[in-house]
């Protein structure tokens, strides 16, 4: 009956290729065809560009409020770029580069941020989830998505973002739990980017890192550079293929940093300092892969133009979207619509149509009964 | 109301050593509505705590304080997400009295902001009182404007029992209105009639409390019919007797909320209207709500919230019966 220290043989891995300059470490550097490489950076220039453009649109009233992605591009692309279309992505609410790169049409997150139900309709042949907007909550999906695609035999791996204060929800802790459990095919990535609002990660847990958790739910833990795209992309990789080899799930770590606010109805200057900001800067990701390609002579001339044509038509689309059907707030309610929603519907129908009140006849009555007439004791 | 919210608050913390308050990004940020501005600073970080992420521990740890005698103040940051916390509040903050036979109780508030009206995204659009008001052990308090928020934040931090207090995002900074200086209180549990008349009762609370003056005005200028507004301020326990006493004298009655129609307030409103005076009914008692969906995006609110127009047109059928 001693008591002694169980010797941990547990560790967690830190991954960085490309340094704030643009240099590599040439041994760690994944062998990515120039394709890929250009295709990658028009991406994150594609997050940057089109960031942008929503701060305006929702400055002048087109839009309703979003969370930019703006410093967290390296994070998003590198990890989506490792799966295959027939793999799951899970997103929260922060993840605009990665749904583009999944296939959603930029006028739909556009339609989504402007009010519109109908931004969160997945195509048919679409693996991807909608935006999840209640913190944490998507993680045990993508555990039951897993389940189900190795219940099925389905090849398929799943990856699903959060961040890190995500990681204080009960909702992430059993998601992990139950990963661990059943060895399912997902990927969690946390895109650790030091705030959640107006919280710094050293308020948000006492761990020295989010990938430690893992540890204790017994998955591999990796904490990446998150604005290296490089160290995202191998750690992903690496993760896609141990789940797609039967070898369960990762947790991987993107330490980044969130550039901008952290949605538009919010105001950092009330909670962290301009210097800190400032020295992200410093480490942008796009500046940095754009240095690494200006080396690789892989850069190519007008991406940042071409990016913004195809911006400006989405917006051209989205604006030529036709003012919403009320009658369409019935719909994907039930499969089937109930009776007490199609009297609604026609109701409101009716209302809209010639101004009728809403009334009794959402409660679908026989015909002819008089409910109190004739028995009311009446003083009028 | 913002500005009256924090008076509540700054002045009860002043009174009492006891009350503090815990959130998400409640401290250094003042809340993202600003309510709890600049108490942080008054008040230190043991009694203004910005809580990590997660609602349920929040709740848990608040009703963990409240045992031992603390009165904490939740805030949880969107109604939408108090779900993470139910358990914590039905099967325990609500719970805890009756458990210990009296022994232990939870002083607590649970504030949120709920409702629409400011073209916000999915959970942040939601009225989810009906959830809060069937739970035996748990007050629901929805103020409608400042004074009445300040007053019934205060007697909510005093209550033994735990108060789910709902804030309108539309009224935060809509509603403007002078308060006195010194501390003010309202009774848990009682309506207040805001408006009199003989023909009519409109009944709501929160934000639809301004669309139930507007529609009486203009049934007023209109078609010269004089209502009772019926501003219900709690939810539950529900003041039957402002209620009925009012459809006794008028004999009709609309009810106005935000909720989805179905269990929502309206029905155990009309159900108790029907119980306490049947006898004095004119007319089948309406309601004007939100319809039974959960989520409409605001590009369709305006379809989805009852408005001034809806209330009068249903007002002028229930006249009309
Ligand atoms: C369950 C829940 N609680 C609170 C919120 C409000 N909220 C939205 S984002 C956010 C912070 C999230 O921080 P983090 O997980 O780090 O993601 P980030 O916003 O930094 O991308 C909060 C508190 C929410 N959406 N869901
Ligand atoms: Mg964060």
């Amino acid at each position: 009956m001693p008591r002694l220290i169980l010797e941990p043989r547990f560790h967690v891995e830190y991954l960085s290729i490309l340094d704030s300059e643009g240099n590599l470490d040439a041994s760690l550097e994944p062998k990515l065809p120039p394709g890929d490489l250009k295709a990658l950076y028009r991406a994150m220039v594609l997050g940057r560009r089109l960031d942008e453009r929503m701060v305006r649109l929702q400055r002048q009233g087109r839009i309703g409020t979003f969370a930019p992605i703006k410093g967290q591009e390296a994070s998003q692309m590198g990890s989506v770029f490792a799966l295959r279309p027939t793999d799951w992505m899970v997103p929260s609410f922060r993840e605009t580069a990665a749904m583009i790169w999944r296939g959603w049409p930029i006028e739909k997150i556009l339609l989504f941020f402007a009010g519109y139900v109908e931004g969160g309709q997945p195509a048919p042949d679409q693996h991807d989830l909608p935006i999840t907007i209640p913190v944490g909550t998507q993680l045990p999906h993508a555990v039951g998505l897993a389940y189900a695609a190795q219940y099925r035999g389905d090849d398929a791996v799943v990856m699903a973002y959060f961040g890190d204060g995500a990681t204080s929800e009960g909702d992430f802790h059993e998601a992990l739990n139950f990963a661990g459990v059943w060895h399912v095919p997902v990927v969690f990535i946390c895109q650790n980017n030091q705030w959640a609002i107006s919280v710094p990660l050293k308020k948000q847990t006492h761990s020295k890192t989010i990938a430690q958790k893992a540890l204790a739910y017994g998955l591999p833990g990796i904490q990446v550079d998150g604005n290296d795209v490089l160290a995202v992309y191998v750690a992903a990789r690496e993760a896609v293929e141990r789940a797609h080899a039967g070898e369960g799930p990762t947790l991987i770590e993107c330490v980044t940093y969130r550039l901008g606010v952290h949605t538009t109805a919010d105001d950092p200057t009330k909670y962290r300092a301009q210097e800190e900001v400032a020295a992200w800067e410093q480490k942008d990701p796009l500046t940095r892969f754009r240095a690494h390609l200006e080396k690789k002579d892989l850069l190519e001339d007008g991406v940042e133009q071409r990016v913004d044509e195809e911006i400006a038509e989405a917006v051209r689309r989205f604006e030529a979207t036709p003012p919403a059907d009320p009658l369409a707030v019935f719909d994907h309610v039930y499969a089937e619509m109930p009776p007490h929603l199609r009297a609604q519907r026609e109701d409101l129908a009716r209302w809209l149509r010639e101004g009728a009140a809403p009334g009794p006849a959402a409660t679908p009555t026989p015909p002819g009964a008089t409910p109190m007439r004739g028995q009311r004791l009446t003083r009028r | 109301m913002v500005k009256a919210l924090n008076l509540a608050l700054l002045q009860e913390m002043e009174r009492d050593p006891d009350v503090l308050i815990l959130g998400e990004d409640v401290g250094v940020d003042g809340g993202v509505f600003r309510v709890t501005d600049d108490l942080q600073r008054k008040f230190g970080s043991q009694r203004v705590i910005d809580s990590p992420l997660a609602e349920a521990a929040i709740i848990g740890t608040a009703v963990g304080m409240a045992l031992y005698g603390l009165k904490p103040v939740c805030e949880i940051q969107f109604s939408g997400f108090a779900f993470q916390c139910f358990h914590q509040i039905e099967n325990h903050a609500a719970r805890y009295r009756m458990r210990s036979q009296g022994r232990f109780h939870c002083q607590m508030v649970i504030r949120m902001p709920y409702g629409g009206g400011v073209r916000a995204l999915e959970h942040h659009t939601e009225s989810e009182e009906q959830f809060y008001a069937h739970v035996p052990g748990l007050k629901m308090v929805i103020p409608s404007g400042p004074r009445t928020a300040r007053a019934l934040l205060t007697s909510a931090i005093r209550d033994p029992d735990p108060v789910i207090f709902f804030e309108s995002k539309a009224l935060y900074h809509a509603a403007k209105e002078e308060i006195p200086e010194e501390s003010e209180s309202f009774p848990i549990g009682r309506a207040q009639v805001v408006r009199e008349g003989r023909d009519l009762t409109l009944v709501a609370y929160g934000a639809m409390l301004r669309v139930a003056r507007e529609a009486a005005d203009v049934l007023q200028a209109e078609d010269g019919v004089e209502t009772d507004v019926v501003d219900l301020l709690t939810i539950a326990p529900l003041d039957r007797e402002t209620i009925v006493t009012s459809v006794g004298k008028t004999g009709r009655a609309v009810v106005i909320h935000e909720a989805p129609k179905s269990f929502g307030p309206g029905a155990e409103i009309a159900a108790s209207i029907m119980e306490g005076t049947f006898l004095h009914l004119e007319a089948p008692v309406r309601r004007v709500t939100a319809h039974d969906v959960s989520f409409v995006g605001f590009a369709r609110e305006k379809a989805n919230v009852p408005d001034v127009a809806r209330v009068v047109a249903a007002a002028r059928e229930t006249l009309a019966f």
